[in-house]
């Protein structure tokens, strides 16, 4: 399979609460043994699962936020966060993860693929992309 | 056009799934092609041969087994899923020592790739659920 696809998966629910969150975090996973173009997006409650500082040790879940800082080396290239979801829980990207990218064969080097993107460009991202998979 | 379908809800719990079912029935019969129908999260229920709704409900599990049969669909629930949630064939009774299977043929079990497979290969993916 040579084709290659523009993929965004768009997260909108809370880390914890339902499974959706982690199983969406076991596509992106497998999903870059395929080699696409890979975007995440985060809206809604689903900017909760890039809080830092998380810590589920009195909750019997197993904690897989720092997962997330990992996703640059599973070929994700963007991460967006729906701005306006981030302010209506109150949060900036100051309480965000980072996440580092590394082009292995260039080494171009990006500190922090999270940004944070305003409601027509998150419309933007959606319709340019040819694959949505929604959580 | 060419079709991967994602269920992501359980039967009877939440209509994803019967939307799911009668957009592929009606893309089936508008003469388009499906090329997988995925089931993931709870969408994996809808594989299990041991659901007996009431008589007068309608049943899910065997709506699926009858159109798969009659267009040859590739019904695949995800192995991930399926093993948390108790979904098992031959192979994985085998695999996880248990001593009873429950999936309801032509279901298979498969991996996340073949999600990731349909998605590519297909004209559009159609995701069911929340």
């Amino acid at each position: 399979m040579s084709d290659i696809k523009k993929f965004m998966y768009l997260n909108r629910r809370a880390p914890y609460g339902t499974i959706y969150a982690w199983e969406s975090l076991e596509v992106v996973l497998i999903a870059a043994a395929f080699d696409q173009e890979v975007s995440l997006m985060f809206a809604d409650d689903g900017v909760y699962q890039l809080v830092k500082g998380g810590d589920t040790s009195d909750s019997d879940m197993k904690n897989f936020m720092p997962t997330y800082r990992t996703l640059g080396d599973y070929g994700v290239r963007h991460m967006y966060v729906d701005q306006a979801s981030l302010d209506a829980r109150g949060l900036t990207t100051d309480d965000l993860i980072q996440v580092e990218w590394e082009d292995w064969e260039t080494e171009e080097e990006v500190d922090n693929i999270v940004e944070a993107v305003d409601t027509d460009k998150v419309s933007e991202l959606l319709a340019e992309s040819e694959v949505v998979f929604s959580f | 056009m060419k079709f991967t379908i994602q269920v992501n809800e359980g039967p009877y719990q939440h209509q994803a799934t019967d939307s799911a079912y009668h957009f592929t029935k009606s893309a089936l019969d508008k003469g388009h092609e499906i090329f997988r129908v995925f089931f993931y999260h709870d969408g994996v229920l809808n594989g299990t041969r041991l659901t007996s709704p009431p008589q007068d409900d309608r049943n899910i599990v065997n709506r699926w087994v009858e159109l798969a049969k009659e267009h040859d669909l590739d019904l695949v629930l995800c192995v991930a899923a399926a093993q948390r949630r108790g979904l098992v064939d031959e192979g994985e009774a085998e695999r996880n020592g248990k001593d009873a299977t429950n999936i309801a043929e032509p279901f298979r079990i498969s991996g996340l790739g073949q999600l990731i497979e349909g998605a590519i290969q297909s004209d559009r993916l159609v995701v069911f659920g929340d």
